[in-house]
């Protein structure tokens, strides 16, 4: 038994370890860290969202761009708390500025960088994650190769500026480097007392893949000054794939039973 | 102490024809122009002098006096070009060279003489060299440029005037001498003064109001009483680097060095005087002749070499050497006072819009994909969405006001509203349904609707009733109908889409 707790302990150690090295931040400086995505953060390693790194955000149409600007908004506002710009490359931008003050970004923080070339992108986007003190840089592209991922991974290690890249053409995804990919999509809005018209924007967030963590879905609602969770508790977390897996084939024998039923 | 050098050319246009055109050599030739319905001689080759034809005459005078002269037509303009191309090529003995029109050079030689062992040794290398290129020139050497010019076409010699003695070199001089006008020279004449020396004691008062100030700001320029303002033909640099090489090169590495050694200098002096550059030109001279230039600009003044040469670096690739470059030079055309920056014991976690680091990264980018794809938006005083933000002129500029977050705005808007169909109950209700892009959107939830006018001191258009919309699968957009309801034409469209 002593041996199996200490055998346990080891591991954990060296999952920490491993995490440090790898750039994660360590579990101690949870409190100051956290950027008020509630229990989603939960999702990333040692429960603290990876800055520093690059992040890869799916959005095919532009209803799921809308969708994803509006939560990136929300938590460039947290990584900006502390002063800084961000970078916004676009080859194609329909994005409106007035709208991120809705979410506590102040617009003239950003600075917009449109160009031509999808080629170009990488390379600004590259230059932007060598630089020190940004915020955050985020770059709409189209496709972008493992070694080129690797390239960003490469810049942003050594200056800790978080990177966003918005996929626009889901049929050119490919393994990278990424260290979550994300899956934004719009929920009904929720309004006290069945009050008429649209109420706080809530979405479903999809975390398709984390590196190190565990992926699932969180319903999230803006506040108007911050994230909550979305409606009354319909938040739900899987802690796996696996068991995200198995819980759905049991919704569907559950279903599926029931039709029998009927 | 200033030296000036005049240079004459007696027959500049004549001389320049008979080196195109050697056969002209023996004969006595003019160019003539019409003027007021005559033709009047404007040049005149040493033959047609000798034999008593002058400017001025007509040309059918001159052809009674010399029956084989040969007439020839002006050539406006040509005068000046050939003197600034002369005083191109006289750059090799001064920096400082003004063109003289219509027959003259005026050069500034102070500092130069020693280098051909005094001043003498300099008039007869100039002089000679010219003579040898076949122009008849006569040149004076004096204090000021007005001394010089008179010395060199009136006095018949001791062309070389001692520092300070201008005045007794002029005063045997006719007032010609003096550049005057020929109204004035004709009244002079009348009035029987036909040296210099004659009235240039008179007092200055009675030679006003007689002759007026012109008269005697050429007497002052001549003595070197005040000074005068010459038009230098290569304004000087202040800021300019020359880099000539031993052999040509033709490898980027070269290059890379070339810059960087013209960068050390140029840097070396601005930071002397507390300057930065904001644009820089590099000029590459070829072996083949042509100049190639590439040009950067910095957001923000900058003397940094290792800045500096990363923007010229994203350049170096257009740069062609073909066979070879054997001359860079680097100028700084627009340069700006460096405001010191204090030196920080910690930097804070984020950089704000006046970091240095952010600066020298936009310089990068714009370099590379041009300065205009740059943007950052201030809020704007409009209700209309497409003029509620507006480009920011510098980095540092702040929001005059506050971005308007009274009502929803969409995250994108479209650039330009695209036109959708719609049913709605009632003509002032919110859309039942719309169809975009041939989806069908069911609509859930509606908030009230907006009405935006257009500002009255602009182009007529009609309002819009703009409505927040949600649709069953909690997608939310921004529609809007155009003008007021009607029967036939009621458009919709939509603009935004809702995060």
């Amino acid at each position: 038994m002593e041996q199996a707790i200490s055998k346990t302990t080891i591991v954990n150690q060296l999952q920490q370890s491993i995490l440090q090295w790898q750039g994660f931040a360590p579990p101690t400086i949870n409190a100051s860290k956290r950027i008020g995505l509630g229990d989603l953060e939960t999702a990333f390693p040692n429960g603290v969202f990876p800055t520093g790194s690059i992040h890869e955000m799916l959005c095919s149409t532009r209803e799921h761009t809308a969708a994803t600007t509006g939560l990136l908004c929300g938590i460039l506002a947290a990584l900006m708390k502390n002063g800084g710009v961000c970078l916004w490359i676009s080859t194609n931008r329909r994005l409106f500025p007035p709208a991120m003050d809705h979410f506590s970004a102040a617009p003239e923080k950003f600075i917009f960088i449109d160009i031509e070339r999808e080629k170009d992108v990488l390379w600004v986007m590259e230059e932007a994650l060598k630089c020190d003190g940004l915020a955050a840089v985020i770059a709409e592209i189209r496709q972008i190769t493992f070694a080129q991922s690797r390239r960003l991974q490469l810049a942003v290690e050594s200056s800790k500026v978080t990177g966003f890249l918005l996929r626009t053409d889901l049929k050119k995804l490919t393994t990278n480097v990424c260290v979550a990919r994300w899956q934004v999509s719009s929920l009904p809005s929720v309004l006290e007392d069945d009050m008429p018209g649209v109420g706080y924007p809530c979405w479903e967030v999809e975390l398709l893949r984390v590196r190190n963590g565990l992926s699932g879905k969180w319903q999230l609602q803006w506040n108007g000054n911050g994230f909550a969770p979305a409606g009354e508790d319909v938040s739900e977390h899987h802690p796996t794939t696996q068991q995200h897996q198995n819980k759905a084939t049991a919704v569907e024998y559950d279903l599926f039973e029931t039709r029998q039923a009927g | 102490m200033q030296r000036y050098f005049s240079i004459w050319f007696r027959h500049l246009l004549t001389d320049w024809l008979t080196l195109r055109q050697p056969e002209l050599k023996e004969i006595p030739f003019v160019l003539v122009a019409p003027e007021r319905n005559r033709i009047i001689i404007t040049a005149v080759n040493l033959l047609a002098e000798q034999q008593g034809i002058v400017r001025g005459m007509t040309a059918a005078d001159a052809k009674a006096v010399v029956p084989e002269l040969k007439v020839l037509d002006h050539l406006p303009g040509k005068a000046e070009k050939l003197l600034s191309a002369i005083g191109e090529w006289c750059i090799r003995y001064t920096p400082l060279i003004a063109i003289d029109p219509p027959d003259g050079l005026i050069l500034n030689i102070s500092g130069c003489t020693h280098l051909w062992g005094g001043e003498p040794g300099y008039f007869k290398e100039i002089i000679n060299r010219l003579h040898s290129k076949g122009y008849d020139v006569r040149g004076a050497i004096a204090d000021t440029a007005g001394a010089a010019w008179g010395v060199a076409r009136f006095a018949k010699k001791h062309p070389i005037i001692e520092p300070g003695k201008q005045v007794e070199a002029l005063l045997k001089l006719p007032p010609a001498a003096l550049r005057l006008e020929l109204l004035m020279l004709d009244k002079l004449h009348k009035l029987g003064f036909y040296t210099i020396h004659q009235f240039i004691n008179i007092k200055r008062s009675a030679l006003r109001r007689r002759f007026g100030d012109q008269f005697l700001l050429r007497i002052d320029e001549a003595l070197g009483n005040t000074g005068e303002h010459l038009q230098w033909l290569q304004p000087v640099k202040r800021y300019h680097e020359r880099l000539p090489c031993l052999e040509p090169i033709r490898t980027a590495t070269g290059i890379e060095v070339a810059i960087q050694t013209l960068l050390q200098n140029l840097c070396k002096v601005l930071q002397r005087e507390g300057k930065g550059v904001r644009t820089a030109i590099l000029q590459c001279f070829r072996v083949d002749g042509r100049v190639i230039s590439i040009d950067i600009g910095t957001n923000r003044p900058s003397c940094s070499v290792n800045h500096l040469f990363k923007l010229f670096e994203l350049k170096i690739p257009t740069i062609e050497p073909d066979l070879g470059i054997e001359l860079f030079t680097l100028e700084a055309p627009k340069v700006e006072d460096i405001t010191a920056e204090q030196e920080a014991l910690w930097h804070p976690e984020g950089c704000g819009l006046d970091s240095p680091a952010l600066t020298e990264l936009l310089d990068k980018v714009a370099n590379k994909i041009g300065a205009k794809n740059i943007h950052r938006y201030l809020p704007q005083e409009s209700h209309w969405p497409e003029r509620a933000l507006k480009p920011a002129l510098s980095l540092a500029e702040k929001p005059a006001a506050p971005w308007r977050t009274g009502r929803p705005r969409p995250s994108l808007l479209l650039k330009k509203p695209e036109r959708i169909k719609v049913t709605s109950l009632l003509p002032d209700n919110p859309p039942m349904l719309f169809i975009y892009k041939g989806e069908k959107h069911i609509i859930k939830k509606a908030d009230e609707a907006e009405r935006i006018e257009s500002e009255w001191w602009r182009r007529k258009c009609p309002h819009r009733d703009y409505y927040v919309v949600e649709d069953e699968k909690g997608r939310r957009y921004w529609l809007f109908r155009s003008g007021h309801y009607t029967e036939q034409n009621t458009q919709w469209y939509i603009h935004g889409f809702f995060a």
